[in-house]
């Protein structure tokens, strides 16, 4: 075998100005940190109509008074999101599956999934809520659901699948035809091909615009407030009409963003490493 | 005895003929490699042949059975001939061993205990044994070639169909390439080669071919081709080389 490898000093040294230099940048990075933040709050806090604005924008009362409600409605919109993310997972995959299948017996199944990109992409979210919402109701059929936070959940499910269908269907199509050449070559059907060689490769390229979507889905979830529901928004404007005070509207913002923020930081986290991975590949 | 026959293929790109009537036969254990210009049709050729395109006239028999036939089913046939390509061949998401086993267990019906024993002999017998866990991307681009080569051949097809399979490699990793397949020609595997190694096509063809445009002009033993071309074009062709 070879001998053992013994740091040279040069490497010593090496190492040790590369730790000085991870220091200074450390503490250069709080500085600066430290300096804004401080500049931003005197900002405010010598602006005019600072006293008012914190009455009734950041009230420790109103907080305090409203924050079980809004907690409760928090909670049914981390509900709709769990219930709603799975299945537009699935049915927007299936979308992509179905627009990529070539035989033209297929032929109607493609166009209505084309049909339904194209229209349910173009339609705004809260229009889409508020159809779905009161149109379906108003129909009287038997058997189809009347409450408001499952026909929301539908809408949004709607809504939400057309635009992950279509970042499937783009990972699909990023996947090198010769993949697809070679796969089917080795006899596999055009099932199989999509199956074991072609959609996982896709669905690891979509990862971060999928979580994307997560987020925006996540927070749309509030628009369900519109047919009523008590989420947190609907029990956020209920408080803030009570006590002439808008920090409940603060407090449900920052339930949405303290559960949006890990969100995104695992999305920057997938990315990065996804672009690691893709630096290493030939 | 023949396993292969080309008859009278064509095949057009828009206006462009790429293969204007081919011909060619080949027999059970015979080698032969493909040269030619680029461009001249050999990545075509073998295409049709693995029904990865549709041929536009003339038929393809394998074991005598028309595989060009509308009726034949292209999995079935492409179970039985193996391809390889110049590159991108190996499925990046998947170990070495999972890119080995996968058609012979999900399109040949292999256990995966027996497939992935099958796939570790395979790995052994041309050295890359310690590779079985690896994903493709941290492997040598000879020894991807090496390994989607294997998996050609893990489910024992009756024709290995190679399309320049060294040339997107280094100069330095060609031979171990090019030691596999003549291990293979050993072992009696019959193939089809499109090549750009001129000496390597000397050693190790059965029959040489030289296409041009689309047009099978010369075939014989390598001595012959190489030695005394009676085709003008083929001399040309040569003497550039
Ligand atoms: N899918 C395609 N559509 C249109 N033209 C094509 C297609 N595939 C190949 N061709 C054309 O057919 C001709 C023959 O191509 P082919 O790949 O068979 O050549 P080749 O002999 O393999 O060349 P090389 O040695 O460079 O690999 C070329 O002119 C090429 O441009
Ligand atoms: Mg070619």
């Amino acid at each position: 075998m070879t001998t053992a490898w013994v740091k040279s000093d040069r490497q010593k040294e090496r190492e040790k100005l590369l730790r000085a230099q991870g220091r200074r940048s450390v503490s250069a990075a709080t500085i600066s940190t430290i300096v804004v933040a401080g500049l931003v709050v005197f900002g405010l806090l010598a602006s005019p109509g600072w006293p008012r604005v914190r009455e009734t924008f950041f009230s420790w009362d109103a907080l305090v008074a409203s924050l079980p409600d809004i907690l409760r409605g928090f909670l049914l919109n981390v509900v709709i999101f769990l219930v709603a993310e799975p299945i537009v997972l699935v049915l927007g995959l299936g979308v992509a599956l179905v627009r990529g299948l070539r035989s033209p017996v297929f032929f109607p199944l493609r166009a209505l999934a084309a049909l339904y990109t194209d229209v349910f992409r173009g339609i705004p979210v809260v229009l889409l809520i508020y159809l779905v919402g009161f149109g379906v109701p108003a129909l009287q059929l038997q058997g189809v659901p009347s409450d408001p936070v499952v026909l929301g959940t539908i809408a949004l499910i709607l809504s939400y699948t057309s635009f992950v269908a279509e970042v499937f269907r783009s990972g699909i199509d990023s996947v090198h035809p010769s993949q697809k050449a070679a796969a089917r070559s080795l006899g596999l059907s055009h099932g199989q091909t999509m199956r074991y060689v072609v959609v996982p490769q896709a669905v690891r390229r979509v990862v971060p615009p999928l979580l994307n979507d997560f987020a925006s889905l996540q927070k749309d979830s509030a628009l369900v407030a519109m047919l009523g529901p008590l989420e947190a928004l609907r029990q956020a404007q209920i408080h803030a009409a009570e006590m002439f005070n808008y920090t409940p509207y603060v407090a449900a913002a920052l339930l949405f963003v303290a559960l949006t923020v890990p969100l995104a930081r695992f999305t920057d986290h997938l990315a990065a490493r996804a672009a690691r991975q893709r630096g290493g590949a030939t | 005895m023949t396993l292969l026959t080309v008859d009278g293929v064509w095949k057009r790109y828009g206006d462009h003929d790429v293969l204007k009537g081919v011909d060619l036969t080949v027999d059970s254990h015979e080698v032969v490699c493909l040269i030619g210009a680029s461009g001249s049709g050999k990545s075509t050729l073998l295409r049709c042949v693995n029904l990865l395109e549709t041929v536009d006239d003339g038929a393809i028999l394998l074991d005598g059975a028309d595989i060009t036939d509308v009726r034949a089913d292209p999995d079935d046939v492409r179970k039985r001939i193996g391809i390889v390509f110049q590159a991108y061949n190996l499925f990046p998401h998947m170990t070495v061993l999972d890119n080995i086993t996968l058609a012979p267990r999900k399109v040949h019906g292999v256990g995966r205990a027996q497939a992935e024993e099958q796939a570790r002999e395979l790995l052994t017998r041309f050295g890359l044994e310690s590779k079985a866990r690896d994903y493709p991307d941290r492997l040598s681009g000879g020894q991807q070639q090496r390994v989607a080569i294997i998996r050609a051949i893990a489910t024992q097809p009756r024709l290995l169909l190679l399309d320049e399979v060294t040339s997107a490699l280094d100069p330095t990793l060609v031979n171990e390439v090019l030691g596999v397949i003549r291990e293979l020609k050993e072992s009696g595997m019959t193939m089809i080669l499109a090549t750009h190694e001129m000496g390597f096509a000397r050693d190790i063809a059965d029959t040489v071919c030289f296409l041009a445009d689309g047009v099978l002009l010369e075939r014989g033993h390598p001595d012959q081709i190489f030695g005394s071309p009676q085709h003008p074009r083929t001399r040309e062709f040569l003497s550039r080389t």
